[in-house]
């Protein structure tokens, strides 16, 4: 059975996937950046191009990533996540950046 | 007609104001989409109901919404509100797609993605940022345009599910010559001729006024006239700051244009230009409208220069023109005439289609402003909204 991964969202992105707190995705595969934004995304279509450039599948840049109390922002996409993500006891944070507003 | 409605674009949500025909009375319905921007919103010209809306923070990017109800309930076209289980669950509509903005760089319908200039007059890749404007055809619910930033022409035909650049625009030979103006490089009008359903115009800031006239396959610059001091050439074929166009639908070859500089007025489809600005006390501005029923009274909010962006003398006045230029009246009754800082941007000054033609606008500063007498007097419908984006008015049946 695939791991099911936690997610916490901001809220604006909460706002267009309807959700409430916290999501939780099965991920196949290496528990990786790529592989629970994939997830993500196939569960939650409306979010497609909100953390990732539809074309360059790039971060957008006012996007961070933060799991275990660690910015993973800048860590390869393919590069295994905190052992405590993929077993789910903690979630995978998508963060807005602090940039006022 | 029975009444009005008016979408109200913001730095921080979106709000719609509704009113039966003798508009003295308002609904305010909103925040929607708190927190986000919408830079514009407008209804089909054949469902007023269908209204497309564009919303986007810099943190998330481009979204697009679609309302079937006249703004009461809203939904990202193609994404299902029976979210797919499992990935193999997705339905075959293009779910996720409906924010896919991506310039068409196809050996079949495309054009390579070049450079254009940017602010220090170096090449700069062109880059997709936000949709500014979006416009519904005259005749199918599903067909809109929508102009973007980096300039660029998009349609979708299937009510927003999917998006496909018409890239014989951005892929004119003028591009590199092409540069941002302060907000932007952005296509913000679109003007459809109800004559002609090949012809399209559109404009940009900073490259120009363009049309085509073959349903936009192709583009030509139709510039010729401007005269803007702040280019290397004045009088070049593209470059020119145009901030808006507008046209009435009962003469589509008369089209009028407030530039960064200059009111101006083309009687030939835009082929020529001459200016009409007249008695106005400044011709710097963003928007300009034509009154519904008469096709030579223009509308204008003269700012001061275009350092400073704010009413001359703190004096909010909408200027208009009953000769199609040249002779321009203030219109002062209702608007603040001392203390007012306030910008109108270019999106954001509507008129309805009411017996008596009907003219709003909305501020920087949140004012809406409406008046049910082409301008003669004026009420503020909402005060304190976030800064206004975009003002489109809808008449009901």
């Amino acid at each position: 059975m695939a791991p099911v991964i936690r997610i916490v969202l901001p809220f604006h992105l909460r706002t267009l996937a309807g959700v409430d707190g916290e999501v939780a995705v099965s991920v196949d595969g290496d528990i990786t950046q790529s592989s629970v934004l994939d997830a993500l995304e196939a569960r939650y279509p409306m979010l497609r191009g909100t953390i990732r450039d539809h074309a360059t599948r790039r971060r957008r840049p006012l996007v961070r990533f933060f799991a275990c109390n660690e910015d993973v922002t800048h860590e390869p996409a393919d590069k295994a996540l905190p052992r405590a993500v993929s077993s789910g006891a903690e979630p995978f944070l998508v963060v807005g950046a602090v940039a006022g507003g | 007609m029975s009444g009005v409605r008016i979408l109200v674009g913001t730095k921080k949500g979106a709000f719609i104001l509704t009113a039966d025909g003798k508009r003295d009375a308002w609904s305010v319905a909103g925040p929607f989409f708190s927190g986000w921007e919408i830079y514009h919103m407008k209804g089909s010209p054949v469902d007023p109901d269908r209204i497309y809306a564009s919303q986007l923070t810099d943190w998330f990017g481009q979204i697009i919404q679609r309302s079937s109800d006249g703004g009461k309930t809203w939904e990202q076209p193609g994404s299902s509100d029976k979210l797919a289980a499992e990935p193999s669950d997705a339905p075959a509509m293009p779910q996720g797609e409906s924010n896919n903005f991506v310039y068409d760089t196809s050996d079949e319908t495309g054009h390579p993605l070049t450079t254009h200039q940017w602010y220090d007059g170096t090449q700069h890749p062109w880059e997709f940022a936000r949709v500014w404007h979006l416009e519904p055809s005259l005749t199918d619910p599903d067909l809109v345009y929508a102009g973007v930033e980096d300039a660029a022409l998009f349609r979708t035909t299937d009510g927003g599910k999917s998006w496909h650049e018409m890239s014989g625009l951005r892929g004119h030979q003028t591009g590199a010559g092409w540069s941002p103006g302060a907000g932007g490089m952005c296509l913000h009008t679109i003007l459809l001729d109800p004559d002609n359903p090949d012809r399209i115009y559109t404009a940009i800031s900073a490259a120009g006024a363009f049309r085509t006239d073959d349903g936009g396959d192709t583009w030509r610059p139709i510039n010729r006239g401007l005269r803007s001091d702040y280019i290397p050439d004045p009088t070049a074929e593209v470059g020119h700051c145009v901030h808006r166009l507008a046209m009435h639908p009962a003469r589509p070859a008369t089209l009028y244009m407030q530039k960064h500089w200059d009111v101006m007025r083309s009687d030939d489809s835009g082929d020529n230009w001459y200016e009409i600005s007249g008695n106005l006390p400044t011709d710097f501005g963003f928007p300009i409208e034509v009154h519904a029923h008469e096709p030579d009274t223009v509308y204008v909010v003269p700012i001061k220069s275009d350092a400073i962006h704010y009413p001359p003398d703190g004096k909010l006045r909408v200027y208009r023109s009953r000769t199609g230029g040249n002779e321009w009246e203030p219109l002062t009754e209702g608007l603040p005439q001392e203390h007012c800082y306030v910008n109108v941007l270019r999106d954001a000054m509507s008129v309805d289609t009411l017996d008596p033609g009907g003219i709003y606008f909305g501020t920087t500063g949140g004012q809406v402003y409406g008046s049910a007498d082409g301008g003669d007097t004026w009420t503020a419908i909402v005060r304190d909204l976030p800064a206004v984006l975009s003002v489109e008015a809808q008449a009901l049946p």
